[in-house]
């Protein structure tokens, strides 16, 4: 399969999470958002590593495994930050009985 | 061997009395000027008077040294070490430094005599501060005198300037007062400008501002004399502020608004003196610029002539004697021009001795009219200040030349070196010296005798001095008379001019630069007889006239205009201050705050409004905040991608 349709795939999923982090009030609706677009990279990260592995599998055993590589650690990062992200969410239901973000302008005053 | 050790130690004290010499007046400045709350007027009188009397004395020890052993430079550290640049702080003792030093504290220390009683009415801390100037006074113009290069010159030059605006201005509650300081102070500073180009035009050509190494013929002989006419007439416009010389004398007659011993040393023992030193210190310079020397001697007898015209209609006692030293000042610088150079310093000395007589003299006479300057208003007086009249007269006859008398005896010499550079100088020399009888006498005579104009209670408020007045007047007086004797003429008695002799190393190597006009001891006779009967005949006309009828109506036509100054204050006012200061409002009202606050404010303003405008990006919306981050990324990609070529 050729390398574009990873591309644009990545492409139209980063878009997705953009146009949702942007239009989106709901603070858990954006986070998904941002997950979104962290594994739209992720996926490009796979692609491109699976399209170097191919031109140099001949001579070079490992070639390409790096950037999966990537995608793991992002993984492993990323959970972390959810838990955080969520924690954090938590806590502001908590203190002002609601996940809109347009009631988070305090830091203005 | 036992003889050099007695020199070397001789020159070792040396180094320790000049030190003394300048710093004993500094310490009367800081103890009377720190302390003048605190001690009392006896105190302050005698710390003020008794400093100059040291240095007076150590003075005269040094002067004799001098004549002894010769001058020397006598080093102290380096005061300025800059790559090829070295001026170390240096004074030079030599003939004519220590005669300067002598006139100025040993008339100097008479005048702070004479002030301990003049001043007597001031309040404590005002007596206090008039000693510490008066002593700061002495210090710069020891300083300026016993500099060893042209920048220590130049710190006591500046010194005698600031005392002098001090001093102007001392009651400064009079605003009027205080325009004459600043008018000093001004009129100095222009001619201390030329005075300072020509100390850097110096350091570029020359290397070196040390009088010792500078004023050889081998070291001036590297110039060329382009350089040494620039440097030259440059250092005599300085002198032409300090010195009171056309186009910068109008000062001095305004200084008058100080206490009177303060005219007195202004005129006598300090600070106008300062410009006819430094040229007779730079005096083989001068000799090798023959445009310079043309020109000292045009400037010093049209001034001598202008200020001599003036003084015929004054009536205030002491702008009279103003005047009279614009004009004798101008006689002075007469002398240098015309390469008589001992002439100057002569009538340096001797007019120091009856410039002050005359000044403090008058100062007795305001004492006792209780502040009146007006002659108008005095006569008469000789009936009731036996002392101050004697004095007055004979210091008089010495400014007016009369045979026998200290000004005949310079003014002749000035003469006879005038009329060696040429007879027409001779002639307005002559004008000049009758015209000073005149007007001399005049002022004798209106003040002095005919009947007492003034009111009443003046009258009978009239009284001779206490003794610290007048016997700083006695002795001026008998300096005035018997000064002249050091200087007796060459044609009179041979060999008796000991000043000469005892200046000639100072000189000498001028005279080999300079043309020789030798003038025939018959012709000297001659001269000296007819100027001399026209001198006398001169003061018995003036004499006679203004003790029968003192000119007391209001002047008319061409009187008007001596006595209104030529109107040479009015023409500077409407030809330089005039113009200047409506450039300064001009400066002041348009550029200053149009121009100069409209672009600062502008830019206030400027970003005030930009602020205002950029205010709806700080929403607090975090969406709106992601929003423009979004933008941004995606001009980051738009020009990175499509508009990088």
């Amino acid at each position: 399969m050729p390398i574009n349709y990873y591309i644009v795939l990545a492409l139209s999923l980063f878009a997705i999470g953009i146009v949702g982090v942007l239009t989106r009030r709901n603070a858990i609706i954006i986070f998904m958002c941002v997950e979104i677009m962290l594994n739209a990279v992720n996926l490009l990260l796979v692609a491109f590593s699976k399209m170097h592995h191919a031109a140099h599998a001949a001579t070079n055993a490992t070639a390409g495994t790096d950037g999966q590589l990537f995608v793991f650690f992002i993984m492993v990062v990323a959970a972390a930050e959810v838990s955080v992200g969520l924690a954090i969410i938590v806590m502001l239901y908590r203190n002002i009985h609601s996940v809109d973000i347009n009631f988070l302008n305090r830091l203005k005053h | 061997m036992q003889k050099r050790k007695i020199r070397t130690e001789v020159f070792v004290n040396m180094k320790l009395y000049l030190l003394l010499i300048v710093l004993l007046p500094f310490a009367g400045f800081l103890i009377n000027g720190l302390l003048r709350k605190q001690l009392s007027k006896a105190l302050i009188g005698m710390t003020g008077s008794g400093v100059v009397l040291g240095s007076f004395v150590l003075s005269v020890i040094a002067f004799f040294d001098v004549k002894a052993n010769g001058g020397q430079v006598v080093k102290y550290f380096d005061f300025i070490n800059v790559g090829s640049l070295k001026v170390p702080f240096a004074f030079q003792i030599d003939q004519l430094s220590s005669l300067f030093l002598l006139i100025i504290t040993g008339v100097g220390f008479l005048i702070h005599v004479y002030s301990t009683s003049y001043m007597h009415e001031e309040k404590e801390e005002h007596f206090g501060r008039y000693f510490a100037y008066l002593n700061l006074f002495i210090f710069s113009m020891l300083l300026l005198v016993l500099g060893a290069n042209f920048l220590i010159l130049f710190i006591g030059w500046e010194g005698v300037g600031l005392c002098s605006y001090l001093l102007i201005g001392f009651w400064f509650k009079r605003d009027d007062y205080n325009k004459a300081a600043s008018k000093a102070f001004i009129m100095n500073r222009i001619g201390d400008f030329a005075f300072l180009i020509a100390l850097f035009l110096l350091i570029g050509k020359a290397g070196t501002l040390t009088f010792s190494e500078l004023f050889t013929p081998t070291a001036l002989a590297k110039l060329t004399a382009t350089d040494i006419t620039t440097i030259t007439l440059l250092l005599f416009v300085g002198a032409t502020g300090k010195s009171a010389q056309i186009p910068l004398y109008t000062w001095l007659p305004d200084a008058m608004a100080g206490p009177t011993p303060i005219s007195a040393l202004i005129h006598a023992a300090t600070m106008v003196t300062a410009g006819i030193y430094m040229i007779a210190r730079s005096n083989l310079m001068y000799s090798m610029a023959p445009v310079t020397l043309q020109v000292i001697a045009i400037i010093g007898i049209g001034t001598a002539i202008l200020a001599a015209t003036i003084a015929l209609k004054q009536n205030d006692i002491k702008k009279v004697l103003a005047y009279s030293t614009v004009s004798q000042l101008g006689y002075m610088f007469l002398a240098l021009g015309s390469g008589a150079y001992v002439a100057a310093v002569f009538h340096v000395m001797t007019h120091a001795f009856f410039k002050a007589l005359l000044f403090l003299g008058s100062g007795s006479v305001i004492h006792a009219m209780g502040g009146e300057q007006d002659m108008r208003k005095m006569g008469g007086l000789n009936k009731y200040m036996k002392v101050t009249n004697i004095t007055f007269l004979l210091g008089c006859l010495a400014i007016a030349g009369i045979p026998g008398f200290s000004g005949f005896f310079s003014k002749d010499e000035i003469l006879a070196g005038a009329f060696a550079k040429s007879p027409v100088y001779w002639v307005l020399g002559v004008l000049c010296a009758l015209l000073t009888a005149f007007y001399m006498f005049r002022l004798y005579a209106t003040t002095f005798r005919g009947a007492f104009r003034g009111t009443k209670a003046q009258e009978d408020h009239l009284h001779e001095s206490p003794s610290a007045i007048t016997i700083p007047l006695v002795v001026l007086a008998t300096l005035s008379v018997i000064g002249g004797f050091v200087g007796i003429p060459e044609f009179i008695a041979h060999g008796a001019h000991s000043l000469k002799e005892f200046l000639h190393p100072v000189f000498a190597d001028s005279y080999t630069k300079l043309p020789v006009h030798e003038v025939s001891h018959s012709t000297e006779w001659m001269l000296v007889a007819v100027s001399s009967t026209l001198v006398i005949l001169v003061v018995a006309y003036a004499w006679t006239r203004f003790s029968k009828k003192p000119d007391l109506e209001e002047s008319t036509g061409f009187r008007r205009v001596l006595e209104n100054k030529w109107y040479v204050d009015e023409l500077y006012n409407a030809v330089i201050v005039n113009p200047l200061k409506s450039l300064g409002s001009f400066f002041n009202n348009v550029i200053d705050t149009k121009v100069i606050d409209g672009a600062v404010n502008g830019v206030g303003r400027l970003v005030k409004y930009g602020g205002r405008q950029f205010r709806w990006m700080q929403s607090g919306q975090i969406g709106s905040y992601i929003l423009l981050m979004v933008i941004g990324m995606l001009l980051v990609l738009v020009v990175q991608f499509f508009l990088r070529k």
